[in-house]
Order: structure tokens, then sequence, then C-alpha cells
């Protein structure tokens, strides 16, 4: 087997003229993600069965099954129906980018829901006590004391969840969207190369890897400065 | 003297006081009374009910029978007067329970900031004080994490004060702290006797209750057993079960 190293460097700037799509599918789907995981933690915690209980079962599917399956369903599934396309979403769910992201955004808040309760749950009992005995109310409680504490608890696992959507940003090449993912399938469509051009464009996404966790591993020990010697 | 003047009086009140953990039951027809600028020491073996009493105090435990009133306010389940009860109550508990991630002086802040709407240059000029009253005023910008479990319950202490309570609870304060740092504790709290402060506290600093209390109050199976002033209680216990109590503590 010959390797073409002409290739990978004639190859390597193309790809990452999709790169911008990579942030923007990665960014945009963890901003909506967070906000997503935020929103479903209060409901999942809010101790009326009626709010924790759709929050478990939306969380149970879109844990569950493949997010590859996800987004098939939201872009070729959902355009069936009629009042989708009727509906004030349409605009856009009827671009391939719209889809990636409602996709990515319902998945990955599903997971950082889970990783927020994680934090929650593991903020001591007898601080949310001091913050009730000094007459703090129910959400002064939350912003000031549960909140800052849980953030800092759950930042690995949010770190890795961070790495891990934006590995299935490259899911988005699966329905026309030209991200790295999708210019590397299009160029071995064109040169039979597979091994040049994904080996690229797997090394980019490690290099990309690397800057999420030192980026993260930069943010934990700042905020952990002063809580532990 | 009417009867309102008596209620007034007593500024924490407790009539037929009943709590349940599940089918264990930690209060068994709790009575007492304490008038303001009173001190009770409440002690007990463990499990007696002499910690969940004083949460229920300030509703960080629910009773299950009888009535509580804590300066005027029955507590019931209405959220807004619980908060109100609260910010009236300073709570001290065994752990300390400072917040780790807000410096010294921010946890003493926090709260009549949120609470009371006082401004922040307000709040920190409240905060320094109190800080000089537990005589560690240079550890304000220090967090939690870098201070002894003295200093720490200290700062816990002025943390309540700073929110002008009308009655102190301590739950433990001394319990998880090396012995060489009772009494940096201890003091401050005999300091705080002294200017007037109403006082429940759980302990088993039994010196620390000859010198301050006005009653010392016995507790064992989720009833009160005892309630005397010290002297009284110390020298001339009544039940058996207390004897035995204070032959327990005292020999060693």
């Amino acid at each position: 087997m010959s390797f073409d190293i002409a290739l990978i460097i004639d190859s390597i700037p193309k790809m990452l003229m999709g790169i911008g799509l990579t942030f923007q599918l990665l960014f945009l789907s963890l901003a909506l993600g967070t906000a997503l995981g935020v929103m479903l933690l209060i409901l999942r915690i809010s101790g009326r069965w009626y709010l924790s209980w759709p929050t478990m079962i939306y969380i149970y599917i879109f844990r569950g099954t493949p997010i590859l399956v996800q987004i098939f369903i939201i872009y070729y599934g959902l355009p069936q129906l009629e009042f989708v396309r009727d509906g004030i979403f349409w605009p856009i769910l009827r671009e391939p980018f719209g889809c990636a992201i409602v996709a990515l955004t319902l998945n990955t808040g599903a997971y950082l829901s889970e990783i927020f309760r994680g934090g929650v749950l593991g903020v001591d009992r007898g601080l949310k006590e001091a913050g009730s005995a000094l007459g703090l109310s129910v959400t002064d409680r939350f912003i000031y004391i549960t909140a800052p504490i849980a953030i800092r608890l759950c930042l690995p696992a949010y770190s890795n969840d961070v790495v891990s959507l934006m590995k299935s940003t490259a899911l988005a090449s699966t329905i026309t969207l030209l991200d790295m993912m999708g210019i590397a399938r299009t160029i071995v469509a064109e040169t039979y190369a597979p091994y040049e051009v994904f080996i690229s464009v797997m090394v980019i996404y490690l290099i990309i890897t690397w800057a999420i966790q030192r980026t993260f591993g930069w943010i934990e020990k700042r905020m952990s400065r002063h809580v532990r010697q | 003297m009417s009867d309102s003047d008596v209620m007034s009086e007593n500024i924490i009140q407790l009539e037929n006081v009943d709590k349940f953990f599940g089918d264990f039951q930690a209060l068994k027809n709790i009575n007492l009374s304490v008038k303001k600028g009173e001190r009770i020491v409440v002690c007990g073996p463990s499990g007696s009910g002499k910690s969940t009493m004083i949460r229920c105090i300030n509703r960080l435990e629910e009773h299950n029978a009888g009535k509580i009133v804590v300066n005027g306010h029955e507590l019931t389940s209405d959220v807004k007067d619980i908060d109100a009860v609260r910010s009236e109550v300073g709570m001290v508990f065994q752990s300390f329970n400072l917040f780790p991630h807000l410096s010294i002086v921010k946890n003493l802040m926090l709260a009549p900031q949120l609470v009371r709407k006082v401004s922040k240059a307000e709040a920190r000029d409240v905060a320094m004080k109190y800080l000089e009253r537990v005589k560690i005023p240079e550890q304000a910008d220090k967090y939690p994490s870098q201070l002894s479990g003295g200093q720490q319950q200290r700062v816990a202490i002025a943390r309540a004060l700073c929110m002008n309570p009308k009655v102190m609870l301590f739950d433990e304060p001394t319990s998880a702290l090396d012995p060489e740092m009772i009494s940096e504790v201890l003091d401050v709290m005999t300091d705080l006797a002294k200017e007037g402060m109403t006082m429940i506290v759980v302990t088993h600093e039994m010196g620390f209750a000859r010198s301050v209390a006005d009653s010392v109050v016995f507790m064992d199976e989720g009833e009160i057993v005892e309630m005397n002033p010290p002297q009284e209680f110390f020298e001339n216990p009544k039940s058996e079960r207390t004897k035995l109590f204070l032959s327990q503590i005292l020999t060693h």
C-alpha cells in the first residue's frame, strides 16, 4: 500500500475549510444543550412528579438511542409530517444545518442534565441547611450556594461531554453538511484514498480534543484554586 | 400582666411537640419555653432528640404534632413565614457548614445582602465588625479551607450574628473540634451570653453549662427528662436517667 503524503498536504487545507461549520455545530448545540440541560435539571429535581416523570422519559429516550438515529428521524422523518411543515419550526427543520443543531442539542441536553444532577446531588446537605438557616429563599440557595458548588463538581464530566459532542458533529456529514468530515468524505469519494484522508481528519479532531481538554483543565484549576488545598 | 405579655416574653415556645422519622419517634411531647435573654444548655445521650429539637425551632425539621412559636410566628408550612423566622434565628452547626466557594467575608455578607437587602459596603462593614468580635479580622479574604476548625466555627458564629438574630441555636458547636480549639469557640459563646443573647446550646461541655446556662435541659429517648438551673441540675439531679448520664460524662 502506498501512502500519498502529497494528498494529505493537499487535503488538510480543504478539510480545514469545514472547521468553521464543525465549530458552529459544536458551540451552538453546546450552548443550547447547556440551557436545555439546566431546564431539564430544574424540572427533574422540582419534586413534582408531573414535571420530573416526563423529564426522565425524555432523558431515557435521548440517552438510550443512537444519535445517528435521532439525526435521521429529525432530518428524514419530521418533514413527512404535515403539521411540522406548517409549523413555526419549519424554517429550521427544512435545513440540514437546523436539523443537525436540533438533534445535537436534544441529545446533549439529555446527557448534560444528568451531569448537572450529579453535581447538585454532590453538594453537601449541610451547606443547603446553612443557607436555609440564614433565611435564604429556595431560589437564592440554588443560585448562590448549590449552583456554584455543583458547577465545580460537574466540570470534569462536562468537559468529557463537550469532547463527545465535538465528535458527534461529524455525524452531520450524513445529512449532506460539509463540515470537516463531510469534506473528508467528498475527497475520499473523488480520490479513493481513505487512509490518507481519514487519518488526516482524525489528527485534526485530536488537536481539537486536546484544545478542549486544556481549556477545561485551566478552568478547573482556576475555579478550585481556593476551594481545596 | 396580661396573657399576651406572658407570650411575648417567651421568644421560643414549644407545646406538646412530636416528631417522627418514619416509625421512629424522635421527639415525644416536648414542652419548652425560652424567655428573651435566657441561656439554655441541652444535653443527653446521642440519639436522645436534642439536635432534632433545636432543628425544629428553625424548621430544618418539620414537627408532626404540637405547636412551635418563635418570636411570635407559629411555624407552619407557610414558606414566607419560615424564611422570616429563620432570618431572626441564627444557627451554628457541628460541621461549621461555611460556603467553601466564598471567601470568609463573603460568607458573612451573603445573607444580609440577599435577605436584608443591605448594600454591599454596609454588609462588608457589618461583616468586618463581627469578624473582629470573634477575633479573626485578618482572615477576611481567605477561604474556609485555609482556616483551622476553631477559626471556621468562629466564622460560622460571626456569619449568624451578621443577620442580627434574636436567638442563637448551637448544635454541638465544639464536637467536631480538636481539643485545643474548643476553648476559643466557647470563649466567643460566653462573650455572646454576657451580652444578653438568647441562646439554646446543645453541648456536652458541662463546664460551659455550669458557668453560662440559666437552665440545663436533659433529654433522653425523645423526652425532656429534667430541666433545672445548673447548680440544682449537677448537684441534685432528680431522675435516675440524669444521674446515670452525669456519672458517665463527669467521671472522666
